[in-house]
């Protein structure tokens, strides 16, 4: 299995096009699964009836594959970007309310009643102490809804949208190897860079945690 | 959209849709083949290179590291890539599902492993234990709900991928999926979208029911 470096050197756009627009698809579900699982959390969080409910409706939601996730919308959203993101975001939904809830968890209760005894209100302390402390964990849970959602991206190809996923229909159905490994190599690339930027965020949002260390 | 479910109750109910080569039965067993192979061949890789890494904790950053490259690997490059190295065979599903299923089991055997708390295992060796017998009548039994979990997992997402064998030509419930976009017959690919998720999600609750039937002596 050869490369055919020309056809990547004639291809330059091409990639560049499938790249920002299969980074696009996974950072809009990841942006909109926090956008749900954000307030649904701080619920599971206080509430506890509904803690049981809510995560387990999400792990539901993340036992249907991804084909049919994206199918089942078809009549829905149709074929268009609409239904990818749908489908991603419902996949993210599963990490990243689970770990905003450990998150949450995990902020001691005494920091709560200190930040209380100061006379800050619910919706502040929620803000300004639960949230930056619970960050690391919340973060966690991006990182991997970020790769996954960024491997996720290329099923979506079957729905005639995917990003780089068009490079593997494409070599698929020309028996042309050199498409596929450059959309299984920029894939990979995409969420490695994704995972190391997210890293850095989480460094720059946490400054209490670089002096303890 | 009441048109649509009431089709796709036909289709799912109707008794010659159910027969024969193409009838769902017989695709159904195909998924259930090509799934569970792959999550055995996967266990067989995994459940060694996890325990093994969790016993002598050397190779930690591989087990780590793996997690996310099994992540970021896009199951659809990888099979049509390892199909046009290889030729038309059940090869390149069966790679790309164990390589789907391997990293799930290894990290979680691996988390499952270093979960064991230091001084339960300091005992047994105090008690004179060796190496293997700490491995295998200690940490691996502590370890066994979250090594449960990682196979759960891993049985899930190989499930839930095995579509995939309907694109290169293969068996599975992923031929209705695909047959169904070839055709635009969109209450097909509905009917076999349904039958993976019920399938994906039965065999998670069958899982976690042995689990709870195994572990039922326990208080957590």
């Amino acid at each position: 299995m050869t490369i055919d470096w020309s056809w990547i050197g004639d291809h330059t756009d091409d990639l560049t096009t499938l790249t920002v627009s299969h980074l696009q698809a996974a950072l809009s579900a990841v942006f909109f699964g926090l956008l749900i699982s954000l307030p649904l959390a701080v619920v599971a969080h206080r509430v506890r009836p509904l803690r049981g409910f809510l995560l387990g409706v999400s792990n539901i939601l993340f036992t249907i594959p991804s084909i049919a996730i994206f199918v089942l919308l078809l009549p829905i959203s149709g074929l268009t970007r609409t239904t990818t993101v749908i489908g991603l975001t419902v996949y993210t939904l599963v990490v990243l309310l689970r770990n905003t809830v450990e998150g949450l968890d995990s902020v001691p209760a005494k920091t709560k009643e200190a930040a209380k005894a100061m006379g800050t209100r619910p919706l502040r302390t929620l803000l300004t102490v639960e949230f930056p402390l619970a960050l690391p964990v919340i973060m966690a849970g991006v990182r991997i809804a970020t790769v996954m959602s960024i491997s996720l991206v290329s099923v979506a190809t079957y729905i005639g949208d995917g990003g780089l996923g068009q490079l593997f229909t494409d070599g698929f159905q020309r028996d042309f190897p050199t498409p596929v490994i450059a959309g299984v190599v920029l894939t990979i690339l995409l969420a490695v860079v994704a995972d190391a930027a997210l890293v850095a965020l989480q460094y720059v949002l946490t400054p209490w945690k670089r002096r303890r260390a | 959209m009441y048109e649509l479910i009431k089709n796709l109750g036909t289709w799912l109910t109707s008794g010659a849709g159910w027969t024969g080569a193409d009838g769902i039965a017989h695709r159904l067993a195909e998924h259930l083949q090509y799934s569970l192979l792959a999550t055995l061949v996967a266990a067989a890789i995994g459940l060694p290179l996890g325990l093994l890494i969790g016993h002598t904790g050397k190779g930690a950053f591989v087990a780590i590291n793996l997690a996310s490259f099994g992540r970021a690997l896009p199951t659809v490059g990888l099979v049509v890539l390892v199909f046009l190295a290889g030729g038309l065979s059940m090869l390149p599903v069966y790679v790309a599902l164990v390589a789907l299923a391997v990293p799930a089991i290894v990290t979680n055997t691996y988390a499952g492993m270093t979960a064991v708390d230091p001084d339960v295992k300091d005992a047994a060796r105090g008690q004179g234990m060796r190496g293997h017998q700490v491995l295998f009548q200690v940490e691996l039994p502590l370890a066994l709900p979250l090594i449960m979990t990682g196979l759960r997992l891993a049985l899930i997402q190989v499930v839930a991928t095995a579509t995939i064998a309907a694109y290169v030509s293969f068996g599975g419930l992923g031929r209705y999926v695909f047959d169904g976009l070839a055709q635009r017959d969109l209450v097909q690919v509905l009917g076999g979208a349904v039958l993976v998720a019920v399938v994906a999600v039965a065999l998670d609750l069958l899982l976690s029911g042995l689990q709870r039937f195994l572990f039922r002596h326990r208080t957590a």
